[in-house]
């Protein structure tokens, strides 16, 4: 790795909350030295991670990337091959699905078809033996909670999409459970409620000062509601961090690549120190210039990893004591409403780009910037980060 | 999400008509028109003739004398039902038979459907090829073989005994007891088959999303699968049910000479009696004591699809 980066926590960090930078805290869930074989696939290799009380942590991967049998084994229905698993101090070991203290919202939400609303949600609290009145108030909060009064005597073929996913979370949170299990919870949703709901969800979170633990695939969920987040590949961990230093210090270009949009810079060391880090770029030849110190020595082949919005965009002669520039033609323009993205063409392969984007602040603006203008791109000395893997 | 289905226009084109048309012709030439001649002959009396009944409608000696055979028409035959006990007893027994057969098809096929609808998805169309294969072999035949299995010195016999589990042989064949292994054996695969059919429709999520909530297996199975899977008991059932009540070929070759069912009832009077008109009556009866179960079938199917759709 090499990147020493400042010790404070990158972007908006949620309240007062980051017990993962105390090494006695205590973690609420714990995963030890966890594999999990079916057959000859290794879907969870050889993985430990800790998760705090109240936490809000998500696990983000792509599919087959074992996120799914992570959780699955929490909630019992998958058994480690080895290793432990912890949930408030007991060893889950040998304890089946229905005696976990953790509640599981699918993602088909696997409403029960015969019963309707009410019933799905006291199903988990009459298995309990709950005396009926208290049932029945418990139903009554979680469908003001989740906004479902009008519908508490309907079937689920009854009810929307967006309503469908408000039943399973009441009814997955009406044991209170000490961890709300979400599996791509909003993956059936459109986009617009898809956001919408992601807000609600965190606020539930803070209201009921409860540990959840999401599984997606989808980055800006994860970004959106997540205070920390593991980025999974092959069954392993690559980074666990919150979502500001997941974005701005990737620990590899397999994170960098997976959050958000990145140029990936193939770059040789040309002369380390104290004070920074001086690179070249293989495509282009220019000087990269960063404040980052590295172990890498002088020779080796690195990445440097710099997001597009990062990238400046000048039409002719930069202003003096412009660090970091490389010149270009512009490529392609994608015009997106709130911004454009530019790829800056600097090397002779048609994927020889840059890519920069510019906000389009003003409204009927003619764009200042068309293809084939030449340009010149740079980049602050702490606009991106030096990658090893 | 769900918007709602916008129904299709009124207007139907004369092509759609005469395709609606093709089955309900094939109905009516197939199924009303013979059972309007059963109900006829059931009308009318026994007579040494052939037909061996009167009136018979002679349409070519016209209007007045099809007013006449008309006016001979008469219930007698259906009082006559009422009035000797061999009949309504006849009925009872049927329903009563066909009922208990009907349940233990039911708890003998559910395990089987079950365990199907459970097995590796690889092993299902072998299982279910299975459960059709006795069809392949003429259903006389496979419940004449069981008059082997059954009779005093037949295998079954011989097993428990060569067991030492019993030492005299057990009277099973001309039973009670042998009419109802030849249903349960015969209409196993229709009670399996549409079981199977719900029960593998079953999202196993389902389940796990019970035991997520606190609820063990074993109790799932009550709270969960087997309501889920009650259109395919009742489609089951009365696929059973409905032909069992009229059975005859079971209870004749594996029933005693006091096994009533409406099946023999109405064999022996129409082959042995030679009386079409009394036999005809029966059938009617029979059919309207079917129809009720078989009118509570379609609308619980009618049910189920407007749930599915």
């Amino acid at each position: 790795m090499g990147a020493v980066l400042a010790k404070k926590s990158i972007g908006p960090v949620r309240r007062e909350f980051v017990p993962w930078e105390d090494p006695d805290h205590p973690p609420f869930i714990e995963f030890r030295n966890v594999t999990k074989k079916f057959g000859d696939f290794t879907a969870v290799n050889n993985l430990s991670l800790k998760i705090y009380e109240r936490e809000f942590f998500a696990l983000l991967g792509g599919s087959g990337c074992g996120k799914t049998t992570l959780m699955r084994m929490l909630a019992g229905f998958e058994t480690p091959t080895t290793g432990q698993i912890f949930l408030d101090g007991q060893d889950l070991a040998g304890i089946p699905p229905f005696r976990r203290p953790s509640n599981m919202m699918f993602q088909s939400y696997a409403l029960f078809p015969h019963m309707n609303v009410e019933k799905n949600i006291a199903f988990g609290l009459k298995q309990d033996n709950m005396p009926a009145g208290e049932i029945e108030a418990r139903v009554q909060e979680m469908l003001r909670l989740t906004k479902l009064e009008q519908f508490a005597k309907r079937k689920p073929h009854q009810l929307s999409g967006g309503q469908r996913q408000r039943v399973a979370l009441a009814r997955s949170l009406a044991k209170r459970p000490k961890v709300l299990l979400l599996d791509e919870p909003l993956g059936a949703l459109d986009r617009k409620l898809r956001e919408e709901t992601q807000f609600e969800l965190m606020a539930l979170q803070e209201d009921l000062k409860m540990t959840f633990l999401i599984v997606t695939h989808d980055q800006e969920e994860a970004m959106t509601v997540a205070d920390r987040i593991a980025v999974m590949d092959k069954g392993e961990l690559v980074q666990v961090a919150t979502p500001g230093e997941i974005y701005e210090t990737p620990n590899s270009r397999f994170v960098a690549d997976f959050i958000g949009d990145v140029n990936l810079i193939e770059a040789k060391v040309m002369e380390t120190s104290e004070a920074g880090t001086r690179l070249k770029a293989g495509i282009g030849g220019y000087d990269i210039d960063t404040a980052q110190t590295t172990d890498a020595s002088a020779g080796d082949t690195v990445w440097y990893a710099i997001r597009p919005e990062k990238v400046r965009i000048h039409l002719g002669e930069p202003g003096e004591g412009t660090v970091n520039q490389a010149g270009g033609l512009v490529w392609d323009i994608a015009y997106l409403g709130d911004m454009s993205v530019i790829h800056a063409k600097i090397g002779e392969g048609d994927h020889d780009v840059l890519k920069a984007t510019f906000a389009n602040v003003s409204r009927m603006v003619e764009q200042p910037i068309t293809w084939d203008d030449k340009v010149v791109l740079s980049f602050d000395r702490d606009a991106g980060v030096i990658l090893r893997r | 999400m769900d918007e709602p289905v916008t129904p299709p226009s009124k207007k139907r084109s004369l092509g759609s008509w005469a395709l609606i048309a093709v089955p309900y012709f094939w109905l009516a030439l197939f199924f009303l028109v013979p059972f309007l001649i059963v109900f006829k002959i059931s009308l009318s009396q026994i007579a040494v003739a052939i037909p061996p009944y009167t009136p018979a409608f002679d349409l070519s000696a016209g209007w007045q004398a099809f007013r006449e055979s008309l006016s001979e028409l008469s219930l007698e035959n259906y009082v006559w039902l009422t009035e000797d006990d061999l009949y309504w007893k006849s009925y009872l027994s049927s329903v009563i038979i066909a009922a208990v057969s009907t349940f233990i098809t039911l708890l003998v096929g559910y395990p089987i459907a079950y365990g199907m609808a459970r097995s590796p998805a690889a092993w299902r169309p072998t299982l279910l090829m299975l459960v059709i294969l006795p069809f392949w072999t003429s259903f006389l035949i496979r419940v004449y073989a069981w008059i082997g299995i059954l009779k005093n010195e037949g295998l079954l016999n011989q097993l428990l005994m060569s067991l030492g589990l019993i030492s005299e042989p057990l009277t099973i064949l001309n039973t009670n007891i042998a009419v109802y292994i030849g249903i349960v054996y015969s209409y196993l695969p229709f009670l399996v088959l549409p079981l199977y059919a719900s029960l593998e429709r079953l999202d196993g999520s389902l389940l796990e999303a019970a035991e997520d909530l606190g609820c063990p297996p074993w109790q799932a199975f009550w709270k969960i699968t087997l309501p889920l899977s009650l259109p395919g008991v009742i489609a089951g059932c009365f696929l059973v049910f409905i032909p069992a009540v009229g059975e005859f070929v079971i209870p004749d070759l594996l029933g005693g000479s006091n096994t009533l069912m409406i099946g023999k009832t109405l064999w022996v009077e129409f082959f042995n009696n030679r009386d079409w008109p009394v036999s005809s009556a029966v059938a009617v009866i029979l059919l309207l004591i079917l129809v009720v179960p078989i009118i509570l079938f379609q609308n619980q199917q009618q049910k189920m699809q407007e749930r599915d759709g």
